[in-house]
């Protein structure tokens, strides 16, 4: 293990995790809403906001998958050090990391049951650019509408059609992060 | 208290809560089974509020606690100094000032903003549990979407009363999914469940979380003949004079003389102006 | 003029001091230490450690105190402290028949291996106060001693498992679901349901146990055995590879053997009812025995006949000492928001209701 493996997590583990928490929360609760998430150094092609997101919501309970874009042995060894989340499949995954493209199909992630709904899976889709606009959002969260630069439309319709079933999604950009729960309603 | 972490919960079960509370804001109105833990209070006092606003916490947030609307009950000064202890954070009883407030029985009268979160703390989350005590039963109903037993019941009360006999904890529908109860609130409260502020309730006996994200469509149920009322007596506030916030009554001697005051404290301070 | 109620905090802390000046007593009277509590209080100790899930004889004395002597207090407490604790990992299964046992017997057998081993029981004392008691400083005679058994001492269900008399035992899923660290869903396996039922309390679980035996989902109970002694605790630590011993716990095992006809799906054999209770608490073991029976009714094809402890939700909701004092003292808080719009909804429906009456008195 070297020594980039070991670094880049929390400074200050219950502070930064508080913080981290927030903005993810103010992102899945305001759709389109881009928040700031600064306060972790993963090792490369990891972003930023997408570290700070493992680092606050993973350990030995949740099964990560990394998709083929970022299934990279430093960050295999970052996430092992860091939260203790075994590396699984997609079917089995709670959390999945990759690029849009690299998850894709996504199909394959846990849109819970009707009993229990929350054991769906969360995506964290590494995008090269987010920004508020694009795609038209309408839902839970959204005062009238919002906008937000999703890599496709489709799979977004589908994913709301399931509804209550589904993924939720993340999107992560260097220090930046946006959230797409099941329940938006998206609109090219 | 030195020996505990930031507010209190260990880092392990703060991601426990907090995925809960995601995956709650994901689907509004679903009731998220968490591993609530045992905490230094009793339950029933409030254990699933502080668990999730300690997951939600950050030092720079400004705390306000109620109890029936007031800051100044006894549970909510015990519950706001438990988190002055352990998280050290800045605590308030002005309403506009806070970012976080934890709720019992309450929504504060002054609009919330976006920049607010409201917790409740909850006794029985589940809706339909006084018609149907079994979890099981209760669960696939809400799979199924199958509320017919709620709609009886309503109807039975009309069918008696001439009106839904149901003066708190009044069921809504949230985004034309999920029945939700609301917690003990008063119905007079109902119409503000639709606000800018994101909404999270906690039950830590029942170990349930779930949420109402801002501007979430939040229904109360009723029938079109028989449309959901949430107005209260026509007094104003003895003190204030408000006419438009929910007022408890309170007998002033051994004669039965009583009068009606603000429930919402800092409501009644703030239009009485004296800042108290 | 009416003024609002203020002053909650100093109210608090006022209560706080009062309840530590009554907590100590009469200052005249010697304190109580801690060890004072774990020695000559043991049994209260053993309950708290049980329903309290924590093995600390010492921290279990100390909540004992704490509490005044109210033991669900005690047990929150503890579960209080419990749940701030790190874990480190979880040990091997500790084995009960090689349990050091200082009392063991079978109500099914008037003699097997190894013995019945009557021990520290109240069973055949006359319950007659003993006022000598009440003088202090007159220590008991040694009890007489004799050598403890050669080897470990053979469970008695092994006789009737070598007959194939008895139900074997599946093994479960190779880590049970942790109730304190998870979430309870139904339906509970039966790990889950035991881990309920060994911190439920100890009264709950009584009248549930004494309910099958008055006919509600009889489940025809025989002690088995009985046994109340020392075991080893052992952890695997991969980096030694092999398994060290961590101390020793006191526990109480009990088996009950249970009569069954067969089912649709199952021979006529003898069927299980198990307990396990950290300390001496055999009363809480053998409940926990007949209450885990009672709950196999699905599994044995058995009829639900619809009693109380036959019905898993209900058992493993309402066990918990710790929630149920929890709910059941919450109603103490303030409820006047919600009990003022059930008075207006009264005052409203009774208005209509006289009304309705008048009218018709009238017509």
């Amino acid at each position: 293990m070297n020594a980039v493996q070991l670094e880049g997590g929390f400074a200050n583990l219950s502070h930064d995790a508080a913080h981290a928490f927030r903005a993810a929360l103010q992102a899945m609760a305001r759709p389109g809403q881009i928040e700031t998430l600064d306060m972790a150094r993963p090792p490369a092609p990891c972003s930023v906001a997408a570290g700070a997101l493992l680092l606050t919501l993973c350990d030995t309970t949740t099964p990560i998958y990394l998709a083929p874009s970022h299934d990279d042995a430093g960050l295999r060894a970052w996430i092992a050090f860091h939260t203790g989340a075994p590396l699984v499949a997609p079917e089995a995954a709670m959390f999945a990391l990759g690029t849009w493209g690299a998850l894709c199909p996504v199909d394959r992630f846990a849109i819970g049951t009707s009993a229990y709904p929350d054991r769906a899976a969360t995506l964290i889709v590494e995008m090269d650019a987010l920004e508020a606009k694009g795609a038209v959002l309408r839902g839970p969260g959204i005062k009238d509408r919002a906008a937000l630069s999703l890599p496709e439309i489709a799979a977004f319709q589908d994913n709301r059609r399931r509804f209550p079933l589904g993924f939720d999604c993340y999107f992560t950009c260097g220090d930046r992060l946006a959230g797409l729960p099941r329940s938006t309603h998206v609109e090219g | 208290m030195n020996a505990y972490n930031f507010a209190y919960l260990d880092e392990q079960t703060k991601r426990m809560i907090r995925r809960a509370i995601l995956k709650g804001v994901a689907v509004p109105g679903y009731q998220v089974p968490f591993a609530s833990r045992e905490m230094p209070m009793p339950y029933g006092w409030g254990t699933g509020g502080v668990q999730v606003t300690a997951a939600c916490l950050t030092p720079e947030d400004t705390l306000k606690v109620i109890d029936q609307g007031a800051d100044d009950t006894t549970n909510a000064v015990s519950i706001r100094k438990f988190f002055e202890k352990t998280a050290g954070v800045a605590v308030t009883e002005k309403t506009g000032e806070a970012t976080i407030i934890q709720t019992r029985h309450r929504i504060p009268e002054q609009t919330l903003t976006e920049d607010q979160i409201l917790v409740y703390q909850v006794p029985i989350p589940e809706p339909l549990r006084f018609l149907e005590p079994s979890e099981v039963e209760t669960r696939k109903m809400h799979a199924l979407e199958d509320y017919g037993l709620m709609h009886v019941k309503l109807y039975e009360d009309i069918a008696r009363h001439g009106e839904i006999a149901t003066a708190y904890a009044y069921p809504v529908k949230v985004e034309g999914r999920y029945v939700m109860d609301p917690s003990p609130i008063p119905k007079f409260d109902n119409p503000k469940l639709e606000s800018a502020a994101l909404q999270l309730f906690g039950a830590g006996r029942e170990q349930r979380i779930y949420a109402v994200p801002p501007y979430t469509k939040v229904v109360s149920l009723d029938f079109d003949d028989y449309p959901f009322d949430p107005s209260k007596p026509a007094h104003p506030c003895a003190l204030c004079g408000a006419e438009d916030s929910y007022l408890d009554e309170v007998i002033t001697d051994d004669a039965g003389s009583r009068m009606f005051v603000c429930s919402d404290t800092d409501y009644c301070a703030g239009r009485r102006g004296d800042g108290a | 003029m009416y003024v609002a109620v203020k002053g909650g905090e100093r109210a608090i802390d006022n209560a706080h001091a009062w309840l530590a000046e009554e907590r100590r007593g009469d200052t005249g009277v010697a304190e109580l230490s801690i060890a004072q509590i774990r020695e000559q209080l043991a049994l209260s100790v053993a309950r708290v450690m049980a329903e309290g899930s924590l093995y600390d004889p010492d921290l279990a004395a100390l909540a004992i105190k704490q509490a005044r002597g109210d033991l669900i207090e005690a047990v929150f407490l503890i579960r209080a402290y419990r749940t701030t604790l790190p874990r480190f990992g979880a040990s091997n299964p500790i084995e009960t028949a090689a349990m050091v046992c200082d009392r063991r017997i079978s109500a099914t057998f008037k003699d097997l291996p190894g013995g019945q081993i009557l021990g520290p029981t109240f069973d055949y004392t006359h319950r007659l106060l003993d006022f000598a008691l009440a003088a202090e400083g007159l220590d008991p005679a040694p009890a007489p001693q004799v050598a403890a058994p050669d080897g470990a001492l053979p469970h008695v269900t092994d006789f009737l498992a070598r007959e194939d008399l008895i139900q074997p035992e599946a093994d479960g899923p190779a880590t049970p679901r942790d109730l304190t660290r998870e979430p309870l869903d139904f339906p509970a396996d039966r790990p889950l349901r035991l881990q309920a039922l060994t911190r439920g309390d100890e009264g709950f679980v009584l009248s549930m146990a004494y309910s099958t035996q008055r006919g509600y989902g009889r489940t025809h109970p025989f002690v088995g055995e009985l046994r109340i002694g020392t075991v080893a605790v052992e952890m695997e630590i991969p980096e030694l590879g092999f398994a060290i011993e961590l101390g020793e716990v006191v526990l109480t095992e009990c088996e009950t053997v249970n009569q069954f006809m067969g089912s649709k799906t199952e021979p006529p054999q003898f069927t299980r009812g198990y307990g396990l209770v950290f300390g001496q608490s055999e009363r809480k073991a053998i409940s926990m025995a007949l209450v885990d029976r009672s709950l196999r009714w699905e599994e044995l094809g058995e009829d639900n006949v619809g009693a109380p402890a036959q019905d898993q939700e209900f058992v493993l909701y309402h066990a918990d000492n710790v929630q149920a004092t929890g709910f059941l003292e919450h109603i103490k808080l303030p409820h006047y928001v919600d009990f003022q719009s059930e008075l207006e909804l009264i005052r409203r429906l009774r208005a209509e209701a006289l009304g309705d009456q008048a009218r018709e008195a009238a017509e």
